[in-house]
């Protein structure tokens, strides 16, 4: 019961500003809530685009960045497709400019500064990070693929919160003062099953014959409510009863501020059809630039009630889950299951594995089989770790059968760290990142040329150059392993034990190598030797 | 004699080809005693498969073997189980002719000391009989090949096998006067394992003992000698290098395997004292101890060489031992190496040394099962008994060396030592 809806909020600039927001409802108990802040500028202008992100790319020549601070992890199949996908915890991912020489010292800068802009503690260096060579390419202008200034890192154990919330709104160019950003209290947004705020720069096309490009900057933020044990069990919304706070106005900075709602289930609104990751949806559309939408009390909340409990979503068509087999600390398999619920389409996924150096892959023992039979990828791009050097890269090129099970398995042994090396709280255990898992899924749904012309917003969002198929990126769960422990109370006695049996055995080899047999006297008797020191004092002459 | 040889080769080998086949095979290949990062056969299919892949085995920190190994499982892959096991039988024949070789140098000496009488009256029994000396042979055949740690070795498919092959080619070829594959196979040891190096000085002895070059540092004869043997242990460590160098292209196997082997990175438990010691280690005093550790096993060497002047068999039987247990990397493979000499010479305290040892490998496996699947133990546990267990070794060492030693004061003063006045007398180190 309860409803699940999608906040999804756009602003668009290319000198004129665009906000739009998408509220969908969705199957089960939640809500979702995304925001994208979409602008574009020359980068010696600082009228909208924020001044520290302008002076980060210029300084470290960045041609693309995208950073995701996720809290929780997105059900993919209880809640559909996101948006927006991003793995729990902290990603980044970077392009960097081909006149850059020194990348990681350039990346390990960049992340250093990127921490202090988002108050998050991005330690990425070459001991974490990887270069992809296919599963991230270049989303803006500009044919670049060597993948050599590429550098993609995550952190699953970030915690995501307030002090990250903050400096992202500031990035705004109304800040939280107006607009929909006003809805934005952490208070409410932290009190979430699933939390991501992003933010993604890339070079686009000025006007359409791309003679002149510009930056675009699009800060997204997908939040999933759980209405249903919020709105005591009743499937019901309101913006009021989400974020405590209804609009008033857009920024007026903005040159278009929409609402988008999803009503597919209720459509008896004003309405605009698309077609959004494969899936036919109709939304009622606000916008807040124009004064009648909000009426007489110049505020606009919005309610929607359902009369049926059940919702229509359509099932993903990919669908990937991961998780660690094996209960001894020697050794382990990850196994990766990917899902094809196409019924009669197969098609080619790239996974992608990020695998920390202290689990050692064996990729010998790489095994996918899809419906009991051994699917070999067609393409295999493996960089085994170096050990507190770098970690293990391996990308696949896998096809999926139509309605299918894909497992992907690779050993790997379970390391002993120096004792210094251990997280605090070793027991827990050592996150490892999600697996990523990137394809071109073939739409089942036609797409509808004409709700496409009303929101552009779609358009760039989900380009799709086929219309018969729409790009996925979907992210595994991330794995928690557990590594053997030395016992960190005792280094002292260990030193010193292991010291003392060298010892021994020095100690024994020296005697012997540097000794002589001799001729010894023989040792009198214990009581003899007590006898002789008490005739010693009574001065008489020992036995 | 070459029936029972043949006879200990065929059951020998029967147990190895029973244990590929059987289910414990998977186990024993698992085993942290039987296999380390530099000898494990999962490594080496790892390397093949990168070889495979189009990456270079050594870009990762997975392989640690060297290029000519990789090369030659890159044509044996498929009949490795016959390698490993050809390997045992190489080694224990190359024994068997060792010590049988040693044994008539020892029969000729004794028979010369018999004859000018410079034997003291009263130790003829410790002279050897020939009797007694025939089934030595024999006996340190079936020291390696029924030795439960060389099966298991073998049976684990560890690399170390075909290392103690090529020592104990090396070992052969010097006890047989040949200084040229002396040299070629002390080489290839090194090049495989890097600490065999302390035996060229055995083996230099050896030689020059044969050839009857004095050790003197004055003479022109003993530099000319050691600069011959230098030049050909020098030039086919060169030419494998370079081959190596020509198979891969790069350098990076020099790091990746005498590097791995010197700064001891991988601290996988093994029977040594290594990986609990640096895992525990402050990060401030590392290298001062990883110096500490690696001098360790060579400082050995000069002193050994003074004292065992006249013994070379002998010195390169306690370099195979020191090296076994100081070693960054050790296995039961090595140890089972060092052991085959046991029967050659005398021991003393044979049932405190072999229950020890029987107690730790029976503990092994208990203690690793309590702390890595049962998890109801801890690492202090399985660290307690490689303590232990290399305790016992160095026990074992000690012992035997020092019988060696006392056996051949005895039979320069006698057996039963008298002081000045006649009266009997016990005989200390001083």
């Amino acid at each position: 019961l309860g409803a699940t809806f999608l906040l999804f909020l756009l602003l668009l600039l290319l000198l004129l500003i665009q906000k739009h927001m998408i509220v969908q409802p969705l199957l089960s108990g939640f809500f979702q809530c995304g925001r994208h802040v979409e602008r574009a500028h020359k980068l010696s202008h600082y009228r909208l685009f924020p001044k520290s992100l302008g002076q980060v790319i210029s300084k470290f020549s960045v041609r693309e960045l995208h950073i995701s601070l996720t809290q929780g992890y997105w059900r993919t199949m209880q809640w559909g497709q996101p948006y927006q996908p991003s793995p729990p915890g902290a990603e980044l991912w970077v392009w960097f400019q081909d006149s850059v020489t020194d990348v990681d010292g350039t990346w390990s800068e960049l992340t250093n500064v990127l921490s202090g802009i988002f108050c998050a503690s991005l330690n990425f260096d070459s001991i974490n990070s990887i270069q992809p060579s296919a599963s991230f390419k270049p989303l803006g202008i500009g044919n670049v693929t060597d993948h050599r200034f590429l550098r993609y890192a995550t952190l699953p154990r970030e915690t995501v919160c307030t002090e990250n919330l903050t400096p992202w709104k500031k990035l705004l160019p109304c800040g939280s003062k107006a607009g929909l950003a006003v809805l934005l209290k952490s208070e409410k947004l932290f009190h979430s099953s699933f939390h991501s705020q992003a933010v993604h720069i890339r070079p686009v096309c000025q006007d359409a014959q791309c003679a002149t490009t510009s930056w675009e900057l699009r800060q997204t933020l997908n939040v999933v409510f759980d209405l249903y044990v919020s709105g005591q069990g009743k499937r019901e919304w309101s913006l009021f009863k989400m974020f405590s706070r209804t609009l008033t106005e857009a920024c007026p900075l903005a040159s278009s501020s929409k609402i988008y709602v999803d009503v597919s289930d209720n459509s008896e609104v004003l309405t605009a059809q698309a077609v959004v990751l494969g899936d036919r949806r109709t939304f009622s559309v606000y916008d807040l630039t124009q004064k009648s939408t909000f009426g007489t009390t110049s505020s606009l909340n919005l309610l929607i009630r359902w009369k049926s409990s059940d919702a229509h979503m359509l099932r993903p068509l990919l669908h990937a889950e991961r998780y660690v087999a094996g209960y001894r600390l020697q050794s382990g398999e990850i196994h990766t299951l990917m899902y094809n619920n196409h019924p009669y389409r197969s098609f080619p996924v790239l996974l992608l594995d990020l695998v920390p150096w202290y689990l050692r892959l064996y990729i010998h023992t790489l095994s996918v089989t899809s419906k009991g039979k051994t699917n070999r990828p067609s393409y295999i791009h493996y960089e085994p770790s170096k050990d507190r050097v770098k970690p293990h890269t391996l990308e696949m090129l896998v096809q999926l059968p139509p309605n299918s099970v894909t497992e992907v398995t690779v050993h790997f042994d379970r390391i002993l760290l120096k004792w210094t090396e251990y997280p605090p709280d070793p027991n827990h255990g050592f996150y490892v990142g999600s697996s990523v898992v990137s394809s071109l899924v073939p739409s089942i749904v036609a797409m509808d040329t004409n709700a496409t012309h009303e929101c552009p917003l779609f358009n760039s969002f989900f380009p799709s150059k086929e219309e018969t198929s729409y790009f996925v990126r979907l992210y595994t769960e991330p794995l928690l392993v557990n590594l053997p422990t030395p016992d960190f109370s005792m280094p002292y006695n260990v030193i010193c034990l292991t010291c003392t049996v060298v010892a021994v055995g020095y100690g024994s080899l020296f005697n012997l190598l540097t000794r002589n047999f001799q001729i010894g006297e023989p040792r009198p008797g214990v009581a003899k030797r007590i006898a002789n020191v008490i005739r010693k004092m009574r001065g008489v002459p020992p036995l | 004699m070459a029936a029972p040889l043949t006879l200990l080769l065929i059951v020998a080998v029967t147990i190895r080809a029973a244990l590929f086949r059987s289910t414990f095979a998977y186990w024993i290949a698992e085993r942290v005693e039987v296999v380390s990062p530099l000898t494990a056969w999962k490594r080496v299919v790892e390397g093949l498969a990168l070889l495979d892949l189009g990456v270079s085995p050594y870009a990762g920190d997975v392989f640690h073997e060297t290029p000519l190994i990789i090369y030659l499982f890159h044509f044996l892959v498929d009949y490795a189980e016959i390698t490993f096991i050809l390997a045992d039988i190489i080694v224990a024949v190359a024994f068997y002719y060792v010590v049988k070789d040693y044994n008539k140098q020892v029969f000729r000496k004794q028979k010369f000391a018999l004859e000018a009488d410079r034997y003291p009256a009263d130790c003829h029994e410790l002279v050897r009989t020939p009797k007694e000396m025939y089934y030595i042979p024999l006996k340190a055949a079936l020291f390696y090949l029924l030795n439960p740690f060389s099966v298991l070795s073998c049976v684990a498919k560890s690399t170390c096998c075909l290392n103690n092959a090529v020592v104990s080619l090396f070992i052969l070829a010097t006890v047989k006067g040949n200084m040229l594959l002396s040299a070629i196979f002390l080489a290839l040891a090194t090049y495989q394992s890097l600490y065999p190096l302390t035996l060229c000085v055995g083996a230099l002895l050896y030689l020059m003992q044969r050839q009857f070059i004095p050790v003197n540092a004055y003479r022109l004869s003993f530099w000319w000698f050691v600069a011959q043997y230098a030049f050909m242990y020098l030039g086919s460590l060169l030419v494998m290098v370079a081959l190596s160098f020509f198979l891969l292209g790069s350098w990076d196997f020099l790091p990746s395997v005498y590097g791995f082997i010197l700064s001891v990175p991988d601290l996988t438990p093994n029977v040594g004292l290594f990986w609990y010691f640096f895992a525990e280690m402050f990060e401030h005093f590392r290298l001062f101890f990883l110096c500490v550790f690696q001098i360790n096993v060579f400082v050995y060497t000069v002193p050994l060489a003074i004292k065992l002047k006249e013994h070379p068999v002998f010195l390169i039987f306690m370099q195979l031992a020191i090296i076994s247990i100081f070693k960054s990397y050790p296995t039961v493979g090595d140890i089972a190496l060092y052991m085959a000499f046991l029967p050659v010479w005398i021991l003393r305290n044979v049932f405190l040394v072999s229950c020890v040892l029987l107690m730790c490998s029976a503990l092994f496996p208990v203690l690793w099962h309590l702390w890595i699947n049962a998890g109801s133990a801890n690492a202090n546990f399985y660290f307690a008994i490689t303590l232990v267990f290399n305790i016992a070794q160095m026990l074992l060492v000690s012992d035997y060396f020092y019988a060696f030693l006392r056996r051949e004061h005895h039979l320069v003063h006698g057996l039963y030592p008298k002081k000045k006045d006649g009266s009997e007398a016990t005989l200390v180190l001083k």
